[in-house]
């Protein structure tokens, strides 16, 4: 099939698609790392020149960069535990004979369609608003007092926000992958005496391996980015409590137009992105050989 | 046997798992309830759930005091936009790689993937900065490109993925009987790939809808999608519950209608074919 004249073709064919991408990827890429070694303030025009590694540390010894890893991870890994562990249990459930299975699937899987924005006002204003918000009238109604959830703890507040969207996603795969497990296998194993824990534990998850590690990795790349969520409920805030790696950059980018030193956070955001990049590779490029 | 199961067992897992269905949907349908009300009843302590004065009075006010629907047109444009303009691109690229593979295929496609990876928070200041020497910022086409950029990757591997499934022979026939390249794509592959395509299509206007990076950062005014306009709800306008609950509604009901159509197709496109 694949004459030298097809493949010429191919060539040309490949050649919008592939020109385009490593122009997107390369200009920006190339433009942070120049800027990142630049004086450059789009405030203070007159300060030109490089400032070599000046904004890398800058950026690192700010008191705010140990606080942002610190809840980068914490965000990224709260949201993981509760997605993948309310996922397989979702999912499980779902997978059970249960009258109007389709529906249920088209509920659970609503909030992944919600957009950042819309899922974070709705939280941020209808339940977690001390004043009128859900949880502070269930609070009144059981007589506590109403809590302040994104004032007194903003990013446990922010992981459950990111969380509601990302549990469907978690949700919706790892049930696809359950489903495709041979039900004759299950059934052996009960035959054979297995109960419900082991047949779990030694049958289903295994077999669910592959799909929760490519939950965790894509989950992973995405949240990383989160920043929407966190900029219009709390802003970063109280102080910067609620201040991740990325809201970290985009603060420099956006509100104080230090682009140097926005470019220098903005290396560091990618060579932590690359490092589970590279694991996510893996996972898929396994695939693609069988 | 182990399948037959008790009617009894059947109704207890049928309970549980409607009841958790709809706490997670609850926040949704909440919204939905709250955008019917008057401001004064979505505030009310404690709250009303059904027995209300419903009125669709904060859709009208949305509308006329909101140039709602300007938003919403820039959402579409962006959204299909962009989609329509990966797929023109992507089509011949995923016809290369499904019918005329070589050795280095495989890696091309990782490599497209990787683009993916980038954060979009550490290249922002350089795009910005391009895009107003372009005089692209806050314009529509400006944003399709870049949603096109960010959702080519994908759009070539699910056409690939679903191209795969097309047998060679058939294109190849088409040639034997004298097709040239472009009838072969146009009038061969494409119309057996149209389920493929469409849930392509459907996938990517959902995550060119909702996406809320770029479309919040790189416009202003005259390109600002619906993303946009509901973010601007987080300052002290945020309070009006209903008003914000009516633009929320109307902003996700049509991503909410495609996104339970195109479900199982989701589920292959988000983890680019590692789960089926």
């Amino acid at each position: 099939m694949s004459t030298q004249a097809s493949r010429s073709a191919a060539r040309v064919m490949l050649a919008p698609s592939v020109i385009l991408l490593l122009i997107w990827m390369i200009v920006p890429l190339a433009l942070t790392l120049w800027f990142s070694l630049l004086d450059y303030r789009l405030l203070r025009p007159e300060m030109t020149g490089f400032n070599w590694f000046a904004n890398y540390t800058n950026f690192v010894a700010s008191p705010a960069f140990i606080t942002g890893v610190i809840n980068t991870l914490l965000l990224v890994g709260g949201v993981l535990v509760i997605t993948v562990i309310g996922g397989i249990l979702l999912a499980l459930l779902i997978d059970q004979p249960i009258w109007g299975q389709g529906y249920v699937r088209i509920l659970v899987i609503a909030p992944f369609f919600v957009m950042p924005p819309v899922a974070a006002l709705l939280w941020k204003n209808m339940f977690m608003n001390p004043t009128n918000g859900l949880f502070g009238e269930l609070s009144k109604s059981l007589g506590f007092a109403p809590y302040d959830y994104l004032g007194n703890a903003p990013l446990l507040s922010i992981i459950v926000i990111v969380a509601w969207q990302w549990l469907p996603f978690a949700a919706l795969i790892l049930l696809t992958a359950l489903q495709s497990l041979s039900s004759e296998e299950l059934e052996a194993a009960e035959m054979d005496g297995a109960s419900a824990v082991s047949r779990f534990w030694y049958i289903m998850l295994p077999h669910l391996a592959r799909a929760i590690t490519v939950v965790v990795l894509i989950q992973t790349i995405f949240l990383l980015g989160v920043l929407v969520e966190i900029l219009v409920t709390t802003g970063g805030g109280p102080g910067t409590a609620s201040t991740t790696l990325t809201f970290l950059v985009f603060q420099e980018s956006v509100a104080k137009s230090n682009v140097g030193t926005a470019a220098a956070g903005g290396v560091v955001a990618v060579v932590l992105a690359n490092i589970v990049a590279i694991f996510l590779m893996r996972a898929i490029g396994k695939n693609l050989d069988a | 046997m182990a399948r037959a199961v008790t009617t009894e067992r059947k109704i207890i897992t049928t309970v549980a798992a409607w009841t958790v269905a709809l706490l997670i949907f609850f926040p949704i349908l909440w919204m939905i309830l709250t955008s019917f009300k008057s401001e004064a009843d979505a505030i009310l302590s404690p709250p009303v759930w059904i027995g209300f004065d419903w009125t669709t009075e904060n859709y009208t006010q949305v509308f006329e005091t909101s140039n709602y629907f300007r938003f919403f047109m820039n959402s579409v444009i962006i959204a299909v936009g962009s989609t329509l303009l990966g797929l023109v691109i992507a089509v011949p690229a995923a016809w290369s790689m499904a019918f005329v593979p070589g050795a280095k295929t495989k890696d091309l496609l990782m490599w497209m993937l990787s683009t993916k990876m980038m954060p979009g928070v550490a290249v922002l200041a350089p795009i910005y900065l391009t895009f107003i020497q372009l005089g692209l910022l806050d314009t529509r086409f400006g944003l399709v490109i870049v949603l096109m950029l960010i959702n080519l990757p994908i759009i070539v591997w699910m056409l690939y993925t679903y191209f795969k499934e097309i047998p060679g022979e058939i294109l190849e026939a088409a040639r034997m009987d004298g097709a040239t390249l472009r009838a072969e794509i146009l009038f061969v592959l494409l119309p057996m790939a149209i389920p493929g395509i469409a849930s392509t299509v459907l996938l990517n206007i959902i995550l060119a809808w909702n996406e809320a990076f770029w479309t919040i950062t790189l416009t202003t005014v005259d390109a600002a999608p619906l993303t946009k306009f509901i973010s601007r709800f987080s300052s002290p306008q945020g309070l009006f519950y209903a008003k914000l609950s009516a633009a929320s509604t109307m902003a996700i009901a049509p991503i909410l209608i495609m996104g339970w159509f195109s479900q199982k197709q989701l589920v292959r496109g988000l983890t680019f074919g590692a789960v089926k």
